[in-house]
């Protein structure tokens, strides 16, 4: 194999890595613009991910499961909302006991409903997304550079993958030109302005809540129905965390954001390519350094190379009418 | 416009009531704003002003009464029903979004569209009607972050217009303003009014009601107890009516008996985080039995500058002595020792612990003091016993020590700080904003015990952005400019004077 051709295996394995960090940071990214801290990310991707495989076991149909991981999703936010826009409570709190919740709720209902140690049965082929072949991705193989290109980093990724990209633009579309995304970046601004312009602060957040949620679905569901064909414990594996790195990396843009999910994807497959390894000089280099990268290259760049993150003002504080 | 319709009633709140728990902060007031006039609401803190204008502005639903709105009743639910019954508000702290553009915070909440690209064309257009119509210029696409404060009040303004506001709140419009700002809004309200809109301003400050309003009324403690016409009545009987008794408006002082130099600033120079320079090669002297006021617009240095002799701030470079002796390097703690006692600018940042009880309070910064305990011990019958005193001696209400200091009223609050840095009886004094949110009563009270530390031979540093304050009590005048001190005038200097040198224009 030549390097090319490593490449490129390295670059569609990125890409796969990447689209649930890529849902899950423009989930962050609406809650957060709205004014509402959500570190309960990992735990709504993880119970969309059990929702999502046991819904497409029983049907045996992934349309199904993505529903069923939406709705799920969309309720672990309701909740968050209730705790942290109703009652005014701790965001950091709330998220926190979410990511619990989940992480424990997934564990004992798989353990009740299938025996076998907090996995799900096997989804069967038609409830998962599975590859779909662009046209002439086949024609187009042999066809230097572009061409593997093209067949095995473009083409051959499920719909939920593509469905990932198309959400940065559509984001970005709905953040910067409609109502609702000015007036969800004003109310993480500053919720006054929005409440004196005669605008219900607490239906805004709830609404940006329920996009994350939205949002946060689909990147479960990759993880149980697309990525592999079951779900098992603690699947999420942390990539929540990881995405609110990329969205603070991306300093809460759309487009950045996909950007630095790439880059935390490319990091994640080129751990995944370095195991067992040897570097030359080096030696082996055992394989969690390559996964702290994300983490550290987070630290590192946020520290001094992309100056200072300015976070939605009025982010994580509750908002209670002046006077 | 005739006079008759002029007459006409645009606003008439009839028996309003409302009460929080045990306070009662509207009892049965009775007010009618004449259409095209300006109206002005004058009171003490805690008369109950704001609260009347978050009834009118639908941030609470009155308990009892009625409003109407050109002579019919209206049910004011939310800010919307407000809105859309043409009453608009300016609030005190802007409620603008700081890194929207101005287009962006005019158009929110009136977009026009679920789609903003056709309702910023036709918000653009209005947009400049507005400024054309009322002199309100201001760039739509400039960032509101970047813009000056006297600017990002104009497009508070521009946003109630813009909703077809008729009725027109300003709470406490000229607390962040320069002079030149001050003047240049009033202009534009006057413009405002001739145009047939109705104006309600909502003031402590008893010299613009004066300058700008053709009929007032008076608020004390929830209640609307007169209701004059501007050209009858003066300042003296205001301030009487606000505080239900005479007030000295001026400050009786004798002749200031300077002595020693006792705090010695030179050369100055102080960055800020960002590495900005706030305090520029300030030199100045301050000594024995005098007060030495600065005057400016808040941010020209004056902060830094407090904070540098204060020992919270490093200075760059430059030196500052207290009385003859460098202090380069001292703590406050250490810098209390040597007789500094510094009232600051922001009580409940700096000054106070709000969550503290009056009496922890009284000794914070001097907790270390023998009387107070020994080692790590508190003497806590001590600390009462000395709290129950300043108490006393300073009226603080209500007269408990053990009261959660949150739950005093801002001028007691300040009391609280003024007693406790001028009972150590300090050589040196450092005052800033001594009665930002106090109400009058408590202004005097303070004033006077300003002077008294000068006729005492202490040497007092007055920061202000109250002119008439640095005025009154001042015996020498230094302006603060873009972190240069830019003239020194003497205390009888005219605000005119003072007012341009502040705005950087003349020295």
């Amino acid at each position: 194999m030549d390097y090319f051709d490593i490449f490129i295996s390295i670059l569609g394995s990125a890409i796969r890595l990447s689209i649930p960090l890529l849902f899950t940071a423009l989930a962050g990214l609406f809650s957060e613009r709205a004014g509402i801290f959500d570190i309960g990310l990992e735990g709504k991707m993880l119970a969309s991910a059990f929702a999502s495989a046991c819904v497409a076991y029983y049907t045996g149909n992934a349309w199904a499961g993505l529903g069923a991981g939406i709705l799920t999703a969309i309720l672990f936010s309701m909740v968050h909302g209730f705790a942290s826009i109703t009652n005014r409570g701790n965001q950091i709190v709330s998220g926190v006991a979410l990511n619990f919740v989940a992480a424990g709720l997934t564990i004992v209902l798989g353990q009740a409903w299938f025996n076998q140690g907090g996995r799900t049965g096997q989804v069967p082929a038609s409830g998962r997304f599975s590859g779909i072949t662009l046209p002439g991705a086949d024609m187009m193989r042999d066809v230097p550079i572009i061409g593997p290109l093209y067949a095995n980093v473009i083409s051959g990724n499920n719909i939920l993958t593509y469905i990932a990209f198309l959400m940065v633009p559509i984001s970005w579309w709905v953040l910067y030109r409609t109502r609702f995304g000015l007036r969800l970046r004003a109310v993480g601004e500053n919720p006054g302005a929005v409440d004196t312009a005669g605008i219900s602060v607490t239906w805004l957040r709830y609404r940006a809540l329920i996009v994350t949620g939205f949002l946060a679905g689909f990147a479960g569901t990759y993880l149980a129905i697309a990525q592999s064909a079951a779900f098992i414990n603690n699947m999420s594996a942390g990539k929540g965390y990881i995405a609110l790195a990329a969205l603070i990396f991306a300093k809460w843009k759309p487009v950045p954001v996909m950007f630095a999910c790439l880059l935390f994807g490319f990091l994640d497959a080129f751990a995944n390519f370095m195991q067992g390894k040897e570097l030359p000089l080096i030696g082996e280099v055992p394989v969690q350094i390559f996964q702290a990268l994300p983490y550290i290259l987070t630290c590192v760049l946020l520290a001094g190379f992309i100056g200072i993150a300015h976070p939605p003002k009025a982010g994580g504080v509750p908002y209670t009418k002046e006077r | 416009m005739s006079l008759d319709t002029q007459n006409e009633p645009a606003i008439e709140l009839v028996g309003i009531d409302k009460t929080f728990g045990t306070v009662h902060a509207n009892k049965n007031i009775n007010l009618t704003v004449a259409k095209g006039s300006i109206h002005g609401i004058i009171g003490e803190n805690g008369a109950g002003k704001s609260t009347l204008m978050s009834i009118l502005y639908g941030f609470y639903q009155a308990d009892h009464g009625e409003i109407r709105i050109s002579g019919k009743p209206v049910s004011i639910r939310d800010s919307q029903t407000a809105i859309s019954s043409g009453i608009g508000m300016v609030h005190q702290h802007f409620m603008l979004v700081e890194n929207f553009t101005v287009l962006e915070n005019v158009m929110l909440g009136a977009e026009g569209g679920q789609l903003l690209r056709k309702g910023v064309a036709s918000a653009r257009k209005e947009l400049k009607r507005l400024e054309d119509d009322y002199g309100l210029e201001v760039d739509p696409d400039a960032v509101i972050e970047e813009l000056p404060v006297g600017n990002q009040q104009r497009v508070e303004i521009l946003k109630a217009l813009y909703r077809g506001a008729e009725i027109l709140i300003l709470d406490e419009p000229t607390g962040v303003l320069t002079p030149a700002e001050a003047d240049h809004l009033f202009k534009v309200l006057r413009v405002l009014r001739d145009q047939g809109k109705t104006i309600i301003l909502i003031t402590h400050k008893l010299r613009e009601i004066m300058a700008i309003t053709d009929t007032v009324s008076v608020m004390r403690r929830g209640e609307m107890v007169a209701t004059r016409k501007t050209s009858e009545t003066t300042v003296e009987e205001l301030a009487e009516l606000m505080v239900g008794r005479r007030v000295l408006l001026r400050v009786e002082k004798g002749e200031a008996n300077p002595g020693k130099v006792l705090l010695s600033v030179k050369n100055l120079t102080v960055k800020d985080s960002r590495g900005v320079t706030m305090v520029d090669d300030v030199s100045f002297d301050v000594r024995a039995g005098e007060i030495v006021g600065i005057a400016g617009v808040a941010g020209n240095g004056q902060s830094e500058l407090l904070e540098a002799i204060a020992g919270i701030r490093k200075p760059t470079s430059g030196e500052i002595l207290i009385d003859g002796k460098p202090i380069a390097g001292a703590d406050p703690a250490a810098l209390r020792e040597l007789g500094l006692a510094h009232i600051p600018e922001d009580r409940h940042h700096m000054g106070l612990v709000l969550k503290f009880e009056e009496y922890e309070n009284s000794i914070l910064g001097y907790h270390r003091d023998a009387r107070y305990g020994r080692g790590a011990m508190l003497n806590l019958d001590g600390i009462r016993k000395s709290a129950e005193e300043q108490i006393a001696k300073y009226d603080i209400r209500p007269p408990n020590p053990r009261l959660k200091t949150a739950n005093f009223s801002g001028g007691n609050q300040q009391k609280i700080v003024v007693a406790r840095e001028i009972e150590r009886d300090p050589t040196v004094l450092i005052i800033g904003q001594p009665t930002r949110g106090v109400d009058i009563g408590a202004i005097e009270f303070i004033h006077k015990r300003i002077i008294e530390m000068r006729d005492a031979g202490k040497a007092v540093l007055l920061v202000s952005v109250e002119l008439d304050e640095i005025r009154s009590l001042s015996d020498r005048i230094l302006v603060m400019f873009a972190g240069k001190v830019v003239g020194e005038k003497s205390g009888e200097a005219g605000e005119q004077t003072l007012g341009l040198m502040m705005a950087g224009i003349a020295a």
